[in-house]
């Protein structure tokens, strides 16, 4: 038999093919290569979110080999001497053995901690960029209420994986979550025991919690993620106005090689910002927390950043506590009912309602593709800053002591402080928020109609100065002056500086020296009509 | 390949077969079918070769030797270096460094392969400006007449108006298979609060049930007793009941905090507890007990301020007046601390007279 010569040139086309016969799959991968992406720095800030969460991914595989999530009492046998001798729950034994006892292992736990930090901080600062530019609208409320679930079941995730390791802040935390599910009407004692299989500690939280942790909820937020990147496939991302930019186009970069090439390359960066303080800096060192005991909590038990709000608004509530009695019985609604329940309640269901609110509001049942900067919607502007006031108020709060003893101030006074806070701040940042936004516009609209400052001041014959404007547009008096028209708004950024206009040279590249000649400028401003500098001419002998 | 901006009209479709197009032909063809017009494509360098370009290609490669220095760096330091912890002083400065080696070359690794590749997408892939068109807003109305028949004909040729019989015999059939769906789940976990055999919310370890009906005694963590003078004035210590588990998390609502009061307060607090039907009589000379359970949110209220007699919870800074029944002056917390009646037995040695009179820890619906 005559054997055939392998032509390697042929073997990519050849398997190419083979695969489409199999798959028919030409089309639909041209049309995933060729799926425009609009550019802009705010659109990336998602993107951190999901890198982390791949991090996440990542570390927790690793720690779930090394990890035992038992509380069963053991000895602590390892090589971090302090603790020598101490009784622990198995799970606190293979936390501490997994930050000096397996190679690598703190490294990759402090990762795993610092990723789920980047990964609450990215969605929050993404859900920023999305409602203040209103992305969010028409047809995109669905993603917007994924997005918000995301922020909730991530919350929830980083609770339970901040209960695991079982030192002394992770049995704190889960005391107070006890407390909480406590103070829930009806059914509060009943949900506590079960969960916890009778009376607190017991002995199953830690599975159960493991088990949520490492399936249960990761589980939904990667089903969540899938839905959030499919609805954004098939809807398209939003993009700002701009030279060329309609609601029904897209303006951008193809998806290959373009796009994922600033992606994969932006992932990378994004993991190296992690594992960098995964290794320099220490995040939740438990070896110095002790294990958990009921009697043992030190100052500053702060929970994660995330959490700290809430911690904030229960350490604001006042001791209200309602006691009734009903068909003869005493009810109570202790105070930590509301900080913890119904407010986290009414800031999940509100910000997922508030798509519906707005469009019922404006009457605006548009589909909206392009973007709104956030000076053109001062209401909303106003609003959004109005609750990331309370926020703030609500997070420093979390951490007044920490505060309180750092600058010498009275705990007490950094509680009342808050207090009072919490109902000036919001209001007080809607207005300034307003009045920004309003002052921003009026700003834009006047560039528009008068033009820029030049910086060059001018005498009239008459003795009078003024400073000349460089009108964006030509105008009907062929001057832009006072009263030209002025150009349309087009919600789009306004050039507001001489060297926006083109009236500076580009820079010369080179460190050391020009690698190259300056070039000269590719489109004359023609919009900008600045009058050329004179030619200088060279000073001859006097003749 | 120079600027493509106008080239053939968008609608017109290529002759993909055709042996004389060129490979940019087909990629445009190929973009206008996926809806996408390329409208600006050029190369960064349209002469090839230039210093420039030349410039950022050895940028680029500094870039990627760098990648390949953290690389290295973190594969050796992760093998080599010594890292295992240890108590001692000289060696120990070595395995410390092991974690931040590890970032910080893993973490120039990633940074210099993210910014090679980025630089590379920027610099040297060429300029492009793509236009999408969306196809947005509702279907076809005729595609959504059709879908619409399709769906309302299910319904109809399964005779859901027409056969009320089978529609109330499915939900009759369905609401028991519904509730084994779930059954498993709640059945399995739910837990009685208030079963009479243990009674979660109302006992501590202080129960003499745990000692043959005996009172208890007040011991320290190790298990040994206390005896009064061993507390100096203004002194306090965390007691735990003096049972076999006494000071685990087996009675994690157990833990009592015996402050000695000096004597002045301690008269204003055996007065104040006068008044109290259920504190009198709790407090043993000049010595009182206070459950350590905050009734906030359960976190163990530690900090005791010996000048004013207040006991801080460090959790949400609820301030508890110590010779004032443990009544609660500042914060969240709602409901004073529990006394732990407390007494000396023939021995010497402190005793819990009975339990806790009132429940310990955070408040609850079913609570009086």
């Amino acid at each position: 038999m005559k054997r055939r010569k392998v032509d390697l040139s042929r073997l990519p086309a050849a398997a190419g093919e083979a695969l489409d016969e199999r798959f028919q799959a030409a089309t639909p991968l041209r049309r995933l290569m060729n799926k425009v992406f609009p550019d802009h720095w705010s659109f990336l800030l998602g993107e951190i979110a999901l890198y982390s969460f791949v991090v996440l991914l990542l570390s927790g595989v690793f720690l779930s080999l090394f990890f035992d999530p038992s509380m069963a009492d053991t000895k602590y046998t390892g090589s971090y001497t302090p603790l020598h001798g101490v009784e622990m729950s198995q799970a606190y034994n293979t936390a501490v053995r997994l930050s000096f006892d397996i190679r690598g292992g703190l490294f990759m736990r402090q990762m795993h901690h610092w990723a789920a930090l980047l990964f609450m901080a990215a969605i929050v600062v993404h859900m920023f960029r999305t409602f203040f530019t209103g992305a969010f609208r028409k047809p995109r409320e669905a993603n917007w209420i994924v997005g918000v679930l995301l922020f909730w079941i991530g919350l929830l995730e980083g609770f339970c994986g901040y209960g695991l390791p079982d030192d002394a802040l992770s049995g704190t935390g889960l005391r107070i979550m006890t407390a909480i599910v406590l103070s829930i009407p009806v059914v509060g004692t009943w949900v506590t025991t079960s969960l916890f299989g009778g009376e607190f500690p017991g002995t199953v939280i830690l599975d159960r919690l493991y088990i949520a942790h490492v399936l249960l909820i990761p589980g939904a937020l990667l089903a969540l993620i899938t839905v959030h990147m499919g609805l954004l496939v098939k809807q398209k991302h939003t993009q700002w106005p701009g030279p060329g930019r309609t609601n029904n186009n897209v303006v951008g970069v193809r998806m290959f090689p373009g796009f994922a090439a600033k992606g994969g390359g932006f992932f990378m960066i994004v993991f190296a910002v992690i594992a960098a303080f995964a290794g320099l800096f220490q995040i939740n060192p438990i070896w110095l927390f002790g294990p958990y005991k009921a009697a043992v909590v030190s100052a500053a038990s702060q929970p994660d950043w995330y959490v700290m709000f809430l911690d904030g608004s229960t350490r604001l509530m006042p001791a209200w506590e309602i006691r009734f009695h009903l068909w003869g019985g005493g009810y109570t609604l202790p105070p930590i009912f509301w900080p913890t329940v119904v407010l986290p309640g009414i800031l999940s269901m509100l910000p997922m309602l508030y798509p519906f609110l707005e469009a019922r509001w404006t009457k605006d049942k548009r589909v909206h593709n392009l973007l709104q900067r956030p000076r053109d919607v001062p209401m909303r502007t106003a609003l959004g800053c109005m609750a990331i006031g309370f926020y703030v108020v609500l997070l420093l709060s979390g951490g007044n002591d920490v505060i309180a003893d750092k600058f010498n101030i009275s705990l007490n006074a950094m509680t009342w402080a808050g207090r009072i806070g919490i109902l000036l701040v919001p209001p007080l940042c809607f207005y300034v928020a307003y009045r920004i936004c309003l002052g921003l516009q009026q700003h834009d609209r006047e560039v528009l109609a008068h033009g820029v400052e030049t910086g060059i001041i001018k005498r009239l014959p008459n003795g009078q100065f003024i400073e000349v404007h460089q009108p964006l547009a030509a105008t009907s008096n062929g001057h832009g002056d006072e009263h030209g028209a002025g150009l349309e708004y087009a919600g789009w950024t306004v050039p507001k500086k001489m060297n926006r206009l083109g009236a500076l040279a580009p820079t010369v590249k080179g460190f050391f020296y020009p690698i190259e000649k300056p070039a000269p400028p590719t489109a004359r401003p023609v919009e900008a009509p600045v009058s050329p500098a004179p030619a200088r001419e060279e000073i001859t002998s006097g003749h | 390949m120079s600027t493509h901006t106008d080239t053939a009209p968008a609608d017109e479709e290529l002759d993909v077969l055709d042996p004389r197009n060129t490979k940019f032909d087909l990629i445009k063809e190929g973009a206008r079918r996926d809806g996408v017009e390329i409208v600006h494509y050029a190369p960064r360098f349209p002469v090839a070769g230039t210093k420039a370009e030349r410039r950022i290609e050895r940028s680029i490669a500094f870039l990627f030797f760098l990648c390949f220095l953290g690389g290295m760096g973190f594969v050796v330091t992760y093998i080599w270096w010594p890292w295992r912890y240890e108590s001692g002083a000289a060696p120990a400065v070595l395995s410390k460094l092991y974690n931040p080696l590890l970032g910080a070359s893993l973490g120039l690794a990633l940074l210099t392969l993210g910014m090679a590749i980025i630089l590379w997408a920027k610099k040297l892939l060429p300029e492009e400006v793509s236009v999408q068109v969306r196809h947005d807003g509702q279907s076809p109305r005729d595609e959504q007449i059709l879908t619409a028949a399709h769906i309302t004909n299910m319904g109809e040729e399964l005779g859901i108006k027409r056969r009320p019989l089978m529609m109330g015999a499915l939900s009759l059939a369905a609401l028991p298979l519904g509730l084994a769906a779930g059954a498993p789940i709640v059945g399995a976990i739910i837990v009685d609060p208030h079963r009479k055999d243990e009674n979660i919310f109302d006992e501590t370890g202080w129960n003499p049930k745990y000692n043959n009906g005996q009172p208890i005694r007040l011991t320290r963590e190790d298990g040994s007793p206390i005896k009064p003078e061993e507390i100096s004035v203004g002194g306090q210590i965390t007691v735990y009941p003096g049972i076999p588990g006494g000071a685990t998390n087996e009675h994690a609502d157990s833990p009592t905090l015996l402050i000695r009061l000096r004597d002045a307060d301690a008269k204003t607090a055996r007065d104040n507890a006068a008044n109290n039907t259920r504190n009198a009589g709790s407090q043993w000379g000049s010595y009182v007990a206070y459950s350590k359970i905050c009734t906030h949110a359960g976190c163990p209220a530690s900090l005791y301020e010996q000048q004013t007699n207040r006991l801080l919870c460090p959790c949400h800074q609820s301030q508890f007046q110590i010779t004032d029944n443990a009544r609660p002056i500042f914060g969240p917390a709602s409901r004073g601390l529990p006394q732990l009646p407390i007494d000396v037995d023939s021995e010497g040695y402190f005793i819990a007279k009975s339990d806790y009179k009132v429940q310990v820890g955070p408040a609850y619906w079913e609570r009086p």
